[in-house]
């Protein structure tokens, strides 16, 4: 199968869109940004990549009725057990890094003892795993790291308490060999990888583990061609692509925004970093845009300041301000004086719920400025971005805009993260339909078998196409 | 290619001994007794200064200089220590700045102080408050030309004559008392008759973009173009001499279909042909240019040129009327001139030029230019249908230039323009 692919290299996450020859998102993957862009474009494409099999095997089953209403729950099962052989590949790699660690001589006397430790903490870990996966087990992160690393220093302590070696000596181990696990392939192809959880998840089957078995295989084995890659975000320039393969962020998501609501005249985009006014035309082509290039005032990182500061997280900001019965006026909205302005509402005697009703306007009402400087809010009208997820802030974006321009449609669709990623997407297929050369990359091109090193878990809600133009 | 190089090297190395020249004359003054004026690029006067054998000094030439040479974040903060807020232009403060640091010329010389300040440009409110702090430090003379705003979008009779008026009965008296010398209509004649041919090849320069390619950058290489007309040269033989050179070499470039020099050298293929509105920001004024000629965008034409002078909208000095041509100049400088015509003149340049877009540099410092700004590019948008872009930064204080973000906005500007251009096609 031929796919483009978008990514999203954003200053918080990093998001890949995959579509199809007709433009259908086929997948979708989203990790952290982390301080290495390289890596985070990789894992997110694979992510991306490994829902596209997913969907693809989803549509081969389905058609193959051969699960019948065990469908579902295979599906899951086998999305787990693909995780869990992820997780296991990469415990096998965890030890070895230990192991070459302690082979350096710098543990002296203490070697012996470290490395009977460490047998008995990566048994452990491998023993528990099953369980960390097993279907409707919530995932405690979505990284190895976190996973492992919980694990590990658990039983570290448990063996120092019990005579071992010192709890630091052990947990050192790890420190020293999780950088180097998180950023290697791992050995498996694809193939291997889902056919070894295939054989897992079929353990729960009682239909015919076998044909479930050829058809996972032939779905792995399709070859999936990326025949273009487009990039776009903060960290664009960091990706691997020639130039004509990069797109602004301001384009990827006024025709991203287009493609998920085709009505789209104004978007309103506010991110971490920064707050965009986009007007687009019919076809979704950029008409005007507003960005601040002096200030970066009324950002989400804003809001951000402020769960810091009340100690919570952010996603606890907005149901808290819709306790508001009195909002609280403010006027800065400066990220850096944000902190001091709440605590001075908070000595004045204001209810929390209040000042950040409050804090929620005055972000918008800054977002209302650049709109308006970008030719104002027309019919219909799409927020994307992390803060379109805020309740507190939809809320007073809706009456800010009928206050100033009447009723108009707001569109905000529930994976709004991947606006940009879509955008990249659809340009790099339209760049395909206009003759472009497919340029998609070797080691990707070569990879009906890909190589998943990062064990990063599948995230709820991707793998559906409802935003598909 | 090779010829037109070494041409356009000797327009520059011109103006370069031209600058020096005059910097040296500055340094000379204790020794020659001639008289030192300050005042502003927009409306000066001078072949009046010249035609009294004093020298002009602009200290808004000096803080964009200063800008250009690293030194304005400096200046500024020694400004800032002595009570200016950082919502003042920053040109005043690092005039203010360079003029406690020891007003330390270019040469490195200090520049002497004036003997008279003259404000023949008043349209800009803070020229006023600079001047006022001028004369705390200076303790002279100071001259306030007056200068009507063309708020119903032209100039009248009454208006010209008022300013003439002021030229005749206040400003040649005090230069006469001031420098010893009396005024003589016969040589005035004869300074505008310079002024005259320099002002036609200087538009023949600016009009040479409407060419494709442009031989030139109106905006980036235009304010090199500027320099000798808007500052102490107009009038002279020299400012003829330079011009001339810069004509012929732009001509060849032109014969050549070569695109203009960039700070990397000859300018690759010309993607984009804007037209700009704003000044440029001087203290990151290579990598700013960089931006754009990175992408193949060109600027044909730019209001910023025209701060000292509307040469190329039919206004020249008049060698039949020197005084009364003196006071349109002075009325007639770009950010005297009403909203409606400054929208008409970037829409003229739009079409005439034939531009791709148009993109708006806000800067924080100026409000003559910035105030309106935004309702400028959306009647634009609507008159031309060509997209606008619109990037924020100031002229010297470099804490207002964030290249990432500037750049980030002109390559989106750019694709804008490319996505359109496609949009169009299909």
């Amino acid at each position: 199968m031929n796919v483009c692919v978008g990514i999203d290299l954003g200053s918080t996450t990093t998001k890949a869109i995959v579509l199809d020859e007709k433009g259908r998102i086929v997948g979708r993957g989203i990790t952290n940004s982390r301080s290495n862009y390289d890596v985070a474009a990789q894992v997110a494409k694979e992510e991306a990549f490994t829902n596209v099999r997913f969907s693809m095997l989803s549509r081969a089953l389905d058609e193959a009725n051969v699960l019948g209403k065990d469908l579902p729950q295979f599906e899951i099962a086998l999305r787990r057990a693909f995780d869990l052989e992820g997780y296991l590949g990469q415990l096998d790699r965890l030890e070895l890094h230990c192991r070459e660690d302690l082979a350096q001589g710098r543990y002296g006397d203490l070697t012996l003892a470290l490395s009977g430790a460490l047998s008995t903490i990566i048994q452990r870990l491998r023993k528990d795993a099953p369980k960390l996966f097993a279907p409707g087990q919530k995932a405690r992160s979505d990284f190895f790291r976190d996973i492992a690393g919980a694990g590990f220093i658990e039983a570290a302590s448990e063996l120092a308490r019990a005579g071992g070696p010192p709890f630091d000596r052990i947990v050192g181990l790890f420190d020293r060999s999780i950088i180097p696990v998180e950023n290697e392939q791992e050995q498996r192809t694809f193939t291997q990888r889902l056919l070894a959880a295939c054989k897992r998840a079929a353990q729960l089957l009682n239909g015919d583990s076998l044909q479930v078995s050829k058809i996972v295989a032939r779905v792995a084995d399709t070859p999936l061609n990326p025949v273009r890659l487009v990039g776009t975000g903060y960290g664009r320039a960091r990706l691997p692509f020639p130039k004509d393969q990069i797109r602004s962020e301001i384009l990827c998501h006024g025709l991203g925004a287009h493609l998920m609501f085709p009505k789209t005249a104004t978007v309103l985009d506010i991110g971490g970093q920064d707050t965009k006014a986009i007007q687009v035309d019919p076809i979704g082509v950029v008409t005007s845009f507003q960005m601040n290039d002096r200030c970066a005032a009324g950002c989400g990182r804003y809001l951000g300041y402020i769960a810091d500061e009340m100690n919570l997280g952010l996603h606890e900001l907005g149901p808290l301000a819709m306790e508001s019965k009195h909002r609280v006026k403010i006027n800065s909205t400066c990220t850096v004086f944000a902190g001091a302005e709440f605590r001075d509402r908070l000595s004045a005697g204001e209810a929390r719920e209040d000042i950040l009703a409050g804090l929620h306007r005055a972000i918008i009402l800054r977002a209302m400025a650049l709109l308006a400087r970008s030719g104002g809010v027309k019919d219909e009208f799409t927020f994307t971005g992390g803060v379109a997820k805020n309740q507190a802030a939809v809320n007073a974006l809706r009456e800010l805009v009928k206050e100033n321009y009447g009723e108009v449609t707001l569109n905000i669709a529930p994976d709004s993260i991947f606006t940009g990623a879509l955008g990249a997407a659809t340009f790099a297929l339209r760049d395909i339909e206009a003759g472009a050369p497919s340029s998609g990359d070797q080691r990707l091109a070569a990879a009906g078998a890909i190589r998943d090193s990062h064990n990063h878990q599948h995230q709820g809600g991707c793998n559906g196409d409802h935003c598909g133009s | 290619m090779k010829g037109a190089t070494a041409e356009k090297d000797a327009s520059m190395q011109k103006q370069k001994e031209m600058i020096a020249s005059h910097f040296t004359e500055l340094a000379r003054v204790k020794d020659t007794g001639k008289k030192v004026v300050y005042t502003f690029v927009p409306g000066n006067l001078t072949e009046l200064i010249n035609h009294f054998g004093m020298l002009p000094v602009l200290p808004e030439i000096n803080a964009l200089q200063s800008g250009m040479r690293g030194k304005s974040a400096e200046y500024i903060s020694i400004a800032e220590k002595a009570g200016h807020s950082e919502d003042v232009c920053t040109y005043v403060k690092t005039d203010i700045g360079m003029l406690k640091a020891g007003n330390i010329g270019p040469t490195g010389e200090p520049l002497p102080k004036p003997d008279l300040l003259l404000l023949s440009y008043t349209g800009c409110f803070t020229f006023l408050k600079w001047f006022e702090l001028l004369r705390e430090e200076y303790d002279c003379p100071v001259i306030m030309l007056h200068v009507p705003y063309q708020g119903e979008g032209e100039i009248t009779p009454e208006m010209r004559s008022y300013v003439a008026d002021q030229i005749r009965e206040v400003v040649i008296p005090q230069f006469e008392k001031v420098s010893g010398v009396k005024y003589n209509e016969e040589r005035m004649r004869e300074q505008m008759r310079l002024s005259v041919r320099a002002e036609d090849d200087l538009v023949w320069v600016l009009n040479s973009a409407r060419a494709k390619p442009s031989p030139i950058d109106s905006w980036f290489g235009g304010v090199y173009y500027i320099g000798p007309m808007f500052t102490s040269f107009r009038g002279t033989q020299d400012a003829v001499d330079y011009y001339t050179m810069l004509r012929e070499e732009v001509q060849e470039r032109m014969d050549a279909k070569l695109g203009p020099v960039t700070p990397d050298g000859q300018a690759k293929e010309e993607k984009y042909r804007l037209v700009v509105e704003g000044p440029p920001n001087w203290t990151s004024f290579r990598e700013f240019w960089r931006m754009f000629a990175d992408e193949g965008a060109v600027i044909v034409a730019s209001s910023y040129t025209k701060v000292g002078g509307l040469y190329d909208r039919g206004f020249r000095h008049n060698p039949d009327d020197p005084i009364g041509s003196m006071a349109d100049y002075c009325m007639g400088c770009y950010t005297n001139l009403n909203f409606p015509q400054r929208t008409e003149m970037l829409e003229r340049y739009i079409n005439e030029f034939q531009a791709d877009g148009f993109l708006i540099n806000s800067v924080k410092s100026c409000n003559s230019f910035s105030a309106g700004q935004l309702l400028i590019l959306r009647e634009l948008e609507k008159r031309t249908g060509r997209p606008g872009g619109f990037i924020e930064s100031d002229l010297v204080d470099p804490r207002y230039f964030s290249a990432a973000n500037i750049k980030n906005r002109l390559e989106s500007y750019f694709q804008m323009i490319e996505a359109k251009r496609k949009g169009a096609k299909s």
